[in-house]
C-alpha cells in the first residue's frame, strides 16, 4: 500500500505501517550514523543528556556527500543500518519512532521495535543523489567536527521508503525473498 | 627506449578519475542495470532498479556522486617497465590525486587515518594502490572507489583440495546470501579462485575492474560465471534485498595457481554502483 506520513512519528501511525507498504515521509527528521551513535551511547553510560530529544523521531543512517554551492545537501542516500543494532534498543527504548536505513537488523533490534511500536523503514541504497532531490533544508545541529557523520535536522517531502519491519516484527526482508527463491540451500 | 612520465600528470589524471568514477557510471554497467529492469519479475524490484536508472541521471546530469559513499580509492596501476617516472614519488602523486578529487571534486571523505583511532584524514587518503610492473613503455591506471556496504560483506575462504568446485559454489553463495540487502543489490560479484591468502583477494578486486558482463577466456571459468549468476539469480535476494529475480548483474572469476594443499577462494562484493575507470598515459 503506497501511504504519505509526517515525521516525527506518532505511535498510532507507526502502529498502522505493515511490513512492505511503500512510503513518502515529509516533515523534519535526523540524521546519524556511526559515529554520532557511539557518542549517544557513551553520553547516555556517563548519565548525560542526548542532542536531540528522540520522542517520536526518525533517525536516519546517512552521511552526506558535501553540498555544491546552492545546493542544500550532496548525495544523500541510507547506510547499512546494522552497524547501528549494538546502540539500537537504548535509543528505541527512549522513544525513538522509526529509522531509515538498509540491511538486516538484529533480533534485539526487532524486539525492540515491538515492544516500542516503532518501525524500521529501508531506502534504496546506492539511490543517494535522487534522494537528495526529496531533502529541502539540512542544518547540523550536534556533534559538527565529526564530518559527514554529524547530526543533521533535514525537512525532507514525498521521501520515499519501505517498510521492512513493522511494529509487529514482521520482516520484509525475509517473506520478499521467499516468494522469488529458486536456488536450493545446498546450491542445487 | 625509455619514455618519461611527469608523475604530476599520474596526479592530475587521477583527480579527473575519481570525479568521473563517482558522477558517471561506465557504460558496461548501465547496460547491465538496463537489461535488468527489462527481466526483472518483481513489481518491486523493477521499480528500484528503475529509480537506479533515474538516480543515474541524476547523477550525471547535475553532477552529485550516484551514492554518498563515494568509496575508498582503489587504484590499480600498470607500468611499463620502459617507463622512467619523474617528479614527486608515485605514491605521493596517486594521493594527492586523490585528495584533490575528493576535496575539489565534492566527494564525501571517508577514510580515517587510523583503524582503531578512527580520525578522519579529511581529504579521503590514502588511497589503496596495487603496483604491478609489465612489459612496454605506457601507464595503465585504474581507479576504482570502493564502497563499503558491500566491502564489508566479503568474505576469504581457505577451502581443502577435496571440497573442489563444489566447495568454491557454495562459497560464492554463502557470501552472497549472507551480504543480502546490506550489499545494495544487485551486486557484481568479483571471486578470485587460487594463489594464496592475499593474492585470492586481489584477484577478486580485479575481478570487479573488468568489463562488466564480459567473461573468462578459460572455458570451464566462462561456465562457472554463467552458473553462478543463474544461481545467485535464484536465491530470491532482489533489488535492494527486497525480493526479485535480480540479486546479481555480473559474476567474474579469476584464478592462479595454488599450492598442493590449498584451495583459497575470495569473494569481493561490490554493490550496483560498481565504479571503475581505466586510462593509459
Amino acid at each position: 500500500m503506497n501511504r504519505h506520513i509526517e515525521a516525527p512519528i506518532d505511535k498510532k501511525e507507526a502502529k498502522s505501517l505493515k511490513a512492505g507498504d511503500y512510503v513518502y515521509i515529509t516533515g523534519t527528521i535526523y540524521t546519524a550514523r556511526d559515529a554520532a551513535h557511539k557518542r549517544m551511547y557513551d553520553i547516555l553510560a556517563e548519565g548525560g543528556e542526548l542532542p536531540v530529544d528522540l520522542k517520536g523521531q526518525v533517525i536516519y543512517y546517512m552521511g552526506p556527500s558535501p553540498a555544491r554551492e546552492g545546493r542544500v545537501i550532496g548525495s544523500a542516500g541510507p547506510t547499512t543500518a546494522s552497524r547501528m543494532d549494538k546502540y539500537t534498543p537504548q535509543l528505541l527504548d527512549l522513544g525513538m519512532g522509526a529509522m531509515i536505513g538498509k540491511g538486516k537488523r538484529s533480533p534485539e533490534v526487532i524486539e525492540a521495535i515491538k515492544r516500542n511500536d516503532a518501525v524500521y523503514f529501508a531506502a534504496v541504497g546506492g539511490a543517494g543523489a535522487l534522494l537528495s532531490k526529496c531533502i529541502t533544508s539540512s542544518e547540523v545541529v550536534a556533534y559538527e567536527d565529526l564530518g559527514t557523520e554529524a547530526i543533521r535536522k533535514l525537512t525532507v517531502e514525498n521521501f520515499p521508503a519501505i517498510v521492512v519491519i513493522d511494529s509487529e516484527g514482521n520482516n520484509l526482508y525475509e517473506t520478499a525473498i521467499k516468494e522469488y527463491c529458486r536456488t536450493e540451500e545446498n546450491g542445487r | 627506449m625509455i619514455r618519461t612520465v611527469q608523475t604530476k600528470d599520474i596526479t592530475e589524471n587521477i583527480k579527473e578519475m575519481c570525479i568521473e568514477a563517482n558522477h558517471f557510471l561506465s557504460r558496461d554497467m548501465c547496460a547491465v542495470i538496463r537489461n535488468a529492469e527489462k527481466k526483472e519479475e518483481s513489481p518491486l524490484g523493477k521499480q528500484i532498479l528503475e529509480q537506479l536508472e533515474e538516480n543515474l541521471s541524476i547523477a550525471s546530469e547535475e553532477m552529485i556522486p550516484i551514492c554518498q559513499d563515494t568509496g575508498m580509492a582503489v587504484v590499480f596501476l600498470e607500468i611499463g617497465q620502459d617507463v622512467h617516472l619523474e617528479g614527486a614519488s608515485l605514491e605521493d602523486a596517486v594521493n594527492e590525486g586523490v585528495r584533490r578529487g575528493y576535496t575539489g571534486g565534492f566527494l564525501r571523505k571517508s577514510v580515517v587515518g587510523d583503524p582503531l583511532i578512527r580520525e578522519n584524514t579529511r581529504d579521503n587518503t590514502p588511497a589503496v594502490i596495487h603496483t604491478r610492473i609489465v612489459p612496454g613503455e605506457q601507464v595503465k591506471i585504474t581507479v576504482a572507489p570502493k564502497g563499503f556496504g558491500s566491502e564489508n560483506m566479503s568474505r576469504v575462504f581457505m577451502l581443502k583440495p577435496a571440497e573442489g568446485i563444489e566447495g568454491v559454489k557454495n562459497a560464492i553463495l554463502t557470501a552472497v546470501r549472507d551480504a543480502g540487502p546490506n550489499a545494495c543489490p544487485p551486486m557484481v560479484v568479483g571471486v578470485g579462485i587460487g594463489g594464496t591468502f592475499e593474492k585470492c583477494a586481489l584477484m577478486a578486486k580485479e575481478a570487479l575492474t573488468r568489463e562488466t558482463g564480459a567473461h573468462s577466456e578459460i572455458p570451464y571459468v566462462k561456465e562457472l560465471e554463467e552458473e553462478m549468476l543463474e544461481k545467485i539469480n535464484g536465491l530470491g535476494i532482489g533489488p535492494g534485498g527486497l525480493g526479485g529475480t535480480t540479486t546479481a548483474l555480473a559474476v567474474h572469476i579469476n584464478t592462479y595457481p595454488t599450492h598442493i594443499a590449498g584451495l583459497p577462494v575470495a569473494v569481493n562484493i561490490c554493490c550496483h554502483v560498481n565504479r571503475h575507470v581505466v586510462r593509459v598515459l
